[in-house]
């Protein structure tokens, strides 16, 4: 085979080679850490996705080594391929951060902020972006757009009213299932995700829509209100599915002995991970909603998460946490000021050591 | 008297028959185009014609036709944009409805340029009954050998269909046209790739509006180097203006882009004046998503010269001071005209037809809406025209599609100029309420420092 052509990036000032054809939001992966710009709506293993929410906009200052004029707008980072040469700012540029400031504020203003009772409150990637980009308070003084509840069938449920409308859930239909039941209704503010005369999803792999959505739009009917998912513990764990598109790899969460939840293995971005058989590790409907006892599982031990989320704030042991990256942004320098959101509220006791626990987490391990 | 291309014909009786309109000199272009030129030399043709793209852009009809991917075995299409929904343009509605052999004469000759063996006319859902006027046209001009297999024995094959929309503004984008001619959602696409290279079903694909080939037709009858001697600079040919508003005579005009917006105004043979014997107070020049522009800006450029009908006058002082030629959809707002209310109106148009796949056009379209109906009705603050400023700003650019721009513009140029109007309503809720800020200043010279 001949090589592989690679293509020399810089983001914020951190060199990175990448294979052509490479976007400049997966070779900011590559980097990690705050270099990477946030992804509402691209997800990598979701053809046609990306492009849409615009939290990932970056500026690209030297277009390439041939041709070195910067880009007249801020691109997508997540639908632009990276050419040899090129140069790109993401926290160093001031107009991306303002730009990226309005998107997040425009995704906020008709989001009803219930998480409170949201589900998805803790593993939301709406939450995450807030608090990175959002301001206290908000100039929006009018009525927040609502959305009747949709009832999908016994297993999901549609909170219309969360949507960010990222299409994933659509994509996730149209790419794995046989045929798509839901889709985009309407247009503009008012477009909505639904079934169009309302009716539940059948579809044996649909479940997996709960995953790709990034906030508490579409959620698990099983787990609906029974706990918050900082309380209950991530185990890895397998099972012989007889379904044969199923990886049968999948993340129990639980509490105790109780199996609360079961979702797909996820990866530092939040995306569904790569199964043990090199395969995308989609799980099917009767592994996410009808297998819910210890005993239908081999459990193979504590799930290791690096996401940046109240979930990940456990202390488990093998955690990699996305190497810091300041120093090299900043060319040498150090941050003035450093605020760890979680710390500050004290939601979990960060110096609990939750994969020592020679027994289930308990409620009273969090307090 | 301007000179006529396109609708020098229009009032000849049943011209819209195909006997009528062969007889008036019709489909002669494509008798030339077919047996004695080939595609590249009409390429090189309406290069040389500097004919500019009359959608709205403004990009060279012929530099984009060069730009078409030709690989191997792959078809190509040409699809004409007749979606025409912004408001304040219906030049192409004339155009088809009274005309539409021309539009025909002119694809068939792109078509052949373009290497397109099926070509679409993507028509405006509301336009239904010109669907038949094409439709009945189509069927004529095959049955007289003009369209189907081995048209006039050059072996060149031609087949056109209209489609029709669903009553959608977003399907004009040219991505969001070809989405829904392929019966998908009316999404724009995420470029690149480009039309040219992957449109319709992935093949090289050429949108271009009912008027620019139209265009076509007169470019090549005459010859390209003739169609240039019309106009001034990079404004080459005739445009039609659709006029509209607070004007003795609304209408559809063809002007040859060398007269000046005060002679088209107040002409008689334009638009006649201001009805009613009231004053200009401003226009929109191009079509709703333009930047609006006060009468003292609209008649002379910042600098003291006299401002023309023509891409680049109307675009002088860019959007500081200036405007663009857009769609050539020409409305004009009399003294008694409310700017804020005309915002409003036209940022309600945008909210209700943005496309919603990118969040800063879907909310930012609908919050700027609401904060203007505020102000309009008397519940604005004064804070309240700085957020709009700063919302504005952050959809500009940010978007998938110019759609964003366009519902921008219009809400950043009447603050731009028309600021003080926004803050009386602010400073008088309840005045506002029962009359309308009137003239004021905005039809007063402008002093022009003297420069040393
Ligand atoms: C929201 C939106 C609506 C548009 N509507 C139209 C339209 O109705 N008719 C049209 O010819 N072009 C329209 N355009 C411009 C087209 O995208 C495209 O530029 C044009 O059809 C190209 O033709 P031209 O080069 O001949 O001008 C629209 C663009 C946008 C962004
Ligand atoms: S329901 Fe969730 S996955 Fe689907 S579009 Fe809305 S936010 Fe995205
Ligand atoms: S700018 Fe508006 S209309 Fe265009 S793609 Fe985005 S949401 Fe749709
Ligand atoms: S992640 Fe790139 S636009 Fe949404």
């Amino acid at each position: 085979m001949s090589e592989q052509i690679l293509h020399k990036v810089i983001i914020d000032n951190i060199t990175v080679e990448v294979p052509a054809g490479t976007t400049i939001l997966n070779a900011a992966r590559q980097i990690g850490g705050d270099v990477t710009p946030p992804a509402m709506c691209y997800y990598s293993k979701l053809e046609g996705s990306g492009g849409k929410c615009r939290t990932c906009l970056v500026e690209v200052s030297k277009g390439s080594e041939k041709d070195p004029r910067p880009m007249p707008k801020l691109v997508a980072s997540c639908r632009t391929t990276v050419m040899d040469g090129m140069e790109v700012k993401n926290i160093t540029s001031p107009k991306v951060i303002d730009a990226r400031n309005g998107v997040v504020e425009f995704l906020l203003i008709n989001h009803p902020l219930d998480c409170p009772v949201c589900d998805q409150a803790g593993e939301c990637d709406l939450q995450d972006l807030g608090y990175n980009h959002g301001k206290e308070g908000t100039r929006y003084e009018f009525k927040r757009r609502t959305f009747h509840k949709v009832d999908l069938g016994d297993y999901i449920q549609l909170h219309m009213t969360r949507c960010i409308m990222c299409f994933r859930c659509v994509f996730t239909a149209d790419q794995l299932t046989e045929k798509r039941e839901h889709g985009i209704l309407d247009r503009g503010d008012h477009a909505q995700i639904a079934t169009f005369i309302e009716k539940n999803l059948h579809n044996e792999f649909i479940g997996n829509v709960i995953d790709v959505c990034p906030v508490g739009a579409l959620t698990d009917k099983t787990f609906r209100f029974k706990n918050r998912v900082w309380f209950t513990k991530p185990v890895d764990a397998h099972r012989n599915c007889t379904n044969p598109k199923c990886c049968g790899e999948a993340q129990l969460w639980m509490r105790g002995d109780e199996v609360f939840r079961v979702t797909a293995r996820k990866d530092e971005w939040g995306e569904v991970k790569e199964a043990s058989n090199g395969k995308t590790g989609w799980i099917c409907n009767t592994c996410r909603f009808e297998t819910k006892k210890v005993s239908d599982w081999t459990i193979e031990g504590p799930s290791v998460i690096n996401r940046h989320s109240v979930i990940s704030q456990g202390h488990y042991v093998g955690v990699t946490k996305p190497a810091e990256t300041f120093t090299a942004v900043m060319k040498g320098r150090n941050p003035k000021l450093l605020m760890d959101i979680h710390d500050e509220s004290e939601v979990n006791k960060s110096n609990v050591e939750l994969s020592k626990l020679d027994r289930p987490a308990h409620s009273t391990d969090f307090k | 008297m301007s000179k006529k291309l396109l609708l020098k014909k229009a009032h000849v009786e049943n011209i819209r028959l195909y006997d009528v309109y062969r007889r008036e000199g019709g489909y002669r272009s494509v008798e030339k185009a077919l047996k004695t030129m080939n595609p590249e030399s009409i390429v090189e043709e309406v290069k040389k014609s500097g004919l500019r793209g009359r959608g709205g852009a403004g990009f060279p009809a012929g530099m984009k036709w060069s730009f078409i991917a030709k690989p191997e075995g792959v078809p190509r299409h040409l699809v004409v944009n007749a979606d025409e929904s912004e408001p304040g343009t219906f030049k192409d509605r004339y155009l088809m409805e009274f005309l539409p052999h021309l539009l025909l004469e002119g694809m068939i000759v792109s078509s052949f340029a373009l290497g397109s063996n099926v070509s679409y006319i993507y028509i405006r859902g509301e336009y239904a009954w010109i669907t038949d006027i094409l439709e009945q046209a189509i069927d004529e001009a095959k049955a007289n050998g003009w369209l189907g297999k081995n048209i006039l024995g050059s072996g060149f094959d031609c087949e056109i269909y209209v489609q029709r929309g669903a009553g959608a503004y977003i399907c004009g984008e040219e991505t969001a046209l070809i989405e829904s001619l392929e019966g998908k959602r009316g999404n724009p696409r995420i470029k690149p790739p480009f039309p040219a290279v992957q449109g319709l079903w992935k093949r090289p694909t050429v949108v271009n509006n009912v008027e620019t080939i139209a265009a076509v037709v007169p470019i090549i009858n005459d010859g390209g180097d003739e169609y240039a001697k019309i106009g001034i600079g990079k404004s080459t040919g005739t445009k039609l203006i659709s006029a509209c508003g607070n004007i003795n005579k609304p209408g559809v005009y063809e002007i040859d882009m060398t007269i000046s917006v005060e002679e088209f105004i107040y002409s008689d043979e334009w638009c006649g004046g201001i009805a009613n014997g009231k004053k200009l107070k401003a226009c929109i020049p191009g079509g709703s998503s333009v930047p609006i522009l006060p009468a003292n800006l609209l008649l002379k450029t910042a600098k003291g010269e006299t401002r023309l009908m023509n891409y680049e006058s109307l675009a002088d002082g860019g959007f500081a001071t200036g405007s663009m030629m857009g769609s050539g959809g020409f409305i004009v707002l009399d003294e008694d005209q409310c700017i804020v209310k005309n915002t409003y109106t036209l940022a309600r148009f945008y909210r209700h037809e943005s496309c919603g796949q990118c969040s800063p056009c879907r909310e930012g379209t609908g919050w700027m809406e609401k904060i203007l109906w505020s102000i309009e009705s008397g519940k604005g603050k004064k804070s309240d025209i700085d957020l709009l400023w700063d919302i504005q700003r952050k959809i500009e650019g940010n978007t998938i599609c110019p759609l964003g721009d366009a519902a921008a513009w219009p809400v950043a140029a009447a603050i731009r100029h028309f600021r003080d109007e926004f803050d009386w309503h602010v400073d008088n809720p309840q005045e506002s309420q029962i009359r309308n800020f009137g003239l004021a200043h905005y039809a007063d010279e402008i002093h022009i420092p003297v420069i040393a």
